[in-house]
């Protein structure tokens, strides 16, 4: 194993920013040496306030069940950070209900990158990769994941070039600005496009937001609470022709321990 | 070296519902049957957690494993062409029972128009009305010959409707009444008849109560759960491959069903196939199937794509306008559609079935006059109500930014708060619409890829705006507070996902020269083949194509039997 490796182990909750540079320059992914510099220094330098880390251990709150789905699979913890902020602007809390960060969606998200997804198991992604024109979809050799870490570690690069500080200490103002220059491409980045990162970003959270329960995810079904839908219910027979009516919703764990 | 089984009557390529129903009919008849087909064994318990949106419709649980084979797609012979990566514009059904197990079951049948589109056209319009590259032609049938054959589908399918009153004429009743009517679609059919226009009970295979098939195939009526296309039915409700002509096929002990069995190659010799080449997909062998009868009935592209890998039948060439294999590819105009949104009224859009719906042909085929119009033809409208799953549908009023805040809120808002009526635009053929095989791309076998070269012309555009504005015409009747409604059509893309009714390349006609298969769907260049599905379809109508591609099969097998008997050309 490459000692770089073993030192991204976020077993301690602090980081060393020595080997955490080594371990960037060695993946390939320094992207010139100012910005990421900068980059590091503030992931390093500033735990973000208000934090959320990730698994709440449970001393004192009885018998409520440890949920061990959260922990992260792919995710490092500053990636988990900026994707939960980021996630957030796009589908933030109000008075109607809960926003990405109370969704789950970062856990989500990180889930999905650690399986078949991230790794586009099922799309085609044999050479020769050419430039195709707009209607002709995504023509990159690059997987989600990667994807994904350039991305975020863009989206940081650019938050310490324009506030010169952390994506994720930005107010939230901020953070829009710096996501409305990647959804318009006005941030031009050599490796991928700017935009489709962000729309990749978008509907990943929208999948969050919205999926069953078992994904991660739409934390208690809060997501579909929300908007009245249902889940998973093996009838509407006695409603179709009814007007709108509101009913309990039910996850596909339900319906496994019902059957 | 290839290993070669013993010789059977027939082999069906592909056990979708072309094949499966050929497959029914033939065994019925004593033939013995092979079914080859390159996915899994599919059954109705393996849907017991399919209300999953996530991984049915947008991780594509059913589809063909793309890494393994795609197409590639370019707008014009200009550009190159380069493969569909990710899932998009169509969804490749995989598997036993093929796309139709994903199927949302609308069963419409095809306008007479539609079979004798070009002399209609003419006879009406005169000559000019049809663009000089625009290759639409008859069908080399009529909507009166086949109609006995729609007629058997609907009965084995157990089709749920009311008749079409701007329709062709029905020799009887649909199997089975109606779906259920939902407060919008009641709304529907109010404002619609205000319109002065035609309202109808969209035709469904989604079972409106329980119904035993004059096969004796006995299946349940629909719940209405909201899951149909990208899923399997967990009741085995609607109609599929699996749950109505495969058992038959299976029943009379005469055919073999081998899934995980890719065909590669139609082995032929001095105009006649000698079976088929295939590839054990679990071990990588390949095996070598003799048959008498060569039944091809796998997806449009895979049709054609086996054609010219085996160089079966004269390849199109869009320069001479000759050859006729991978010619007049079509596909649907499906995004004239409107949405309306509802300030004061909810509605239960999360439940519904695939083919709960009303629909009107008021501007379908040549149901309007065309005489001032600069396009032909036209597509059925309809409201559809099949169950709006909240990951893909948020939808709302044009001006909301697409992210943030205003988004969020107006998105949770509007979720059970919109009714969209779309419309489904017929697609006509055109000289440099056409698919044949990729030059550079290659699939896991080292068999080079299908290319499509297609884009949407003129004739599109304006049906597109024109279905658009019909559809909110419709849509503001009904009462919504906005109407947001298509207005350019734009160029076509393979990202977004439009529709899975792709047609060609293979296609049925009077003659020779200008078609590949005659109205059997046998092959002109070689008799004992025989090539089932939309790949016959001349150009594509304003609906769905499986009750046609249904009647074909059922016209085929008709024709294999008749072939079995006497040999030769049947037309």
């Amino acid at each position: 194993m490459d000692p770089s490796d073993k030192q991204q182990e976020p077993s301690k909750g602090t980081v060393d920013g020595n080997s955490r540079r080594k371990f960037l320059v060695n993946s390939g992914y320094a992207l010139g040496g100012l910005v990421v510099g900068g980059a590091l220094g503030s992931l390093i330098k500033k735990k973000p306030a208000a934090e959320t880390a990730p698994p709440k251990t449970n001393e004192g709150a009885a018998a409520e069940p440890k949920n061990y789905n959260r922990a992260l699979m792919f995710f490092t913890q500053e990636q988990f950070r900026i994707v939960e902020s980021a996630t957030e602007r796009i589908f933030p809390e109000d008075e109607a209900g809960p926003g990405a960060k109370a969704l789950g969606v970062a856990f989500f998200i990180d889930h999905q990158l650690a399986g078949d997804w991230g790794f586009n198991g099922r799309d085609y992604m044999s050479p020769p990769f050419f430039t195709g024109e707009m209607t002709q979809g995504y023509q990159g050799r690059l997987k989600r994941r990667e994807l994904f870490e350039i991305g975020l570690r863009e989206l940081e690069n650019y938050s310490m070039t324009k506030f010169q500080d952390s994506f994720v200490t930005l107010t939230g103002e901020q953070q829009d600005e710096l996501l409305k220059g990647f959804e318009s491409d006005e941030v031009k980045l050599t490796t991928i496009s700017a935009s489709s990162f962000f729309r990749m970003l978008r509907s990943s959270t929208l999948e969050g937001a919205y999926s069953d329960p078992l994904y991660g995810g739409n934390m208690d079904m809060n997501g579909w609470k929300m908007r009245g839908y249902p889940g998973n219910q093996m009838s509407y027979l006695s409603i179709i022709e009814k007007d709108y009516t509101k009913l309990d919703p039910s996850s596909l764990q339900d319906h496994l321990v019902s059957h | 070296m290839a290993k070669t089984l013993p010789k059977t009557d027939v082999v069906i390529v592909g056990v979708g519902w072309a094949g499966g129903i050929i497959a029914a009919e033939l065994t019925k008849a004593g033939l013995n049957v092979v079914g080859l087909e390159r996915g899994k064994e599919r059954k109705t318990e393996d849907y017991f957690m399919v209300h999953d949106e996530l991984r049915y419709a947008l991780r594509y649980e059913m589809m063909q494993d793309l890494s393994k084979e795609t197409i590639t797609f370019r707008s014009n012979e200009k550009v190159r062409a380069l493969p569909m990566r990710q899932y998009g514009s169509f969804l490749i059904g995989d598997g036993l029972g093929g796309s139709g197990v994903h199927w949302n079951g609308q069963t419409y049948r095809f306008l007479p128009y539609d079979f004798e589109i070009r002399s209609k056209t003419i006879e009406k319009y005169g000559k000019n009305k049809i663009p000089a590259d625009m290759t639409i032609q008859d069908w080399g049938i009529t909507y009166d010959e086949i109609e006995p054959y729609y007629d058997k589908f609907e009965k084995t399918a157990g089709i749920s409707g009311e008749p079409n009153p701007l329709g062709g004429k029905r020799s009887s009743e649909y199997p089975t009444p109606p779906m259920k009517k939902s407060p919008a679609m009641k709304m529907f059919v109010d404002a619609a008849t205000r319109l002065k226009l035609n309202p109808y009970m969209m035709p469904s295979a989604n079972l409106s109560e329980n119904y035993t098939n004059p096969d004796g195939i006995a299946r349940a009526a629909c719940q209405y759960c909201g899951y149909c296309e990208r899923f399997g039915c967990e009741y085995g409700a609607k109609a599929d491959p699996v749950v109505t002509v495969i058992p038959v096929a299976n029943k009379t002990g005469k055919f073999e069903i081998r899934t995980h069995s890719n065909v590669r190659r139609v082995l032929h010799k001095g105009g006649k196939a000698t079976g088929v080449m295939y590839t054990d997909v679990t071990t990588g062998e390949e095996i070598v199937q003799p048959a008498d009868i060569v039944v091809l009935t796998s997806y449009v592209f895979n049709n054609a794509r086996l054609l010219l890998l085996s160089q079966l039948g004269k390849a199109y060439d869009p320069v001479t306008g000759t050859g006729v294999i991978g010619r007049n590819y079509a596909y649907q105009v499906a995004k004239g559609s409107a949405i309306g949104f509802f300030e004061n009224q909810q509605f239960n859009n999360f439940a519904g079935a695939g083919s709960l719906g009303v629909s009107l042909d008021d501007y379908n085929g040549d149901n309007f006059d065309h005489s001032d119009l600069n396009f032909i033809h036209g597509g059925v409208i309809a409201i559809g109500q099949s169950g709006s799953r909240p990951i893909q549908n948020n939808p709302v009023p044009s001006g909301t930014a697409s992210w943030g805040t205003e988004f969020k809120s107006k998105s949770v808002h509007y979720a059970n708060r919109t009714l969209g009526v779309g419309a489904q635009g017929s697609s006509m053929s055109f000289k440099h619409h056409f698919i044949d095989l990729d030059t550079s791309y290659k699939d896991v076998y080292g068999d080079p890829l299908l290319r499509i070269t297609f884009d949407f012309e003129d004739q599109d555009r304006e049906l597109a705006k024109f279905m658009a504005e019909r559809c909110s015409q419709i849509v503001k009747e009904m009462g919504a507070d906005k109407v947001d409604y298509l207005k350019e059509l734009g160029p076509y893309d393979i990202m977004t996902y439009q529709s899975t009714h792709n047609t060609g390349g293979v296609i049925m006609g009077a003659q020779p020269g200008t078609s590949a298969v005659n109205t059997y769907s046998q092959m002109w260049d070689a008799d004992n083949v025989f090539v089932v599905g939309a790949s016959s379809f001349p150009q594509n109508a304003g609906y769905n194509p499986t009750n046609t591609v249904g009647a074909l099969a059922y016209r085929a097998a008709e024709g294999i039997l008749k072939y079995r008997e006497k040999g030769g050309l049947l037309v």
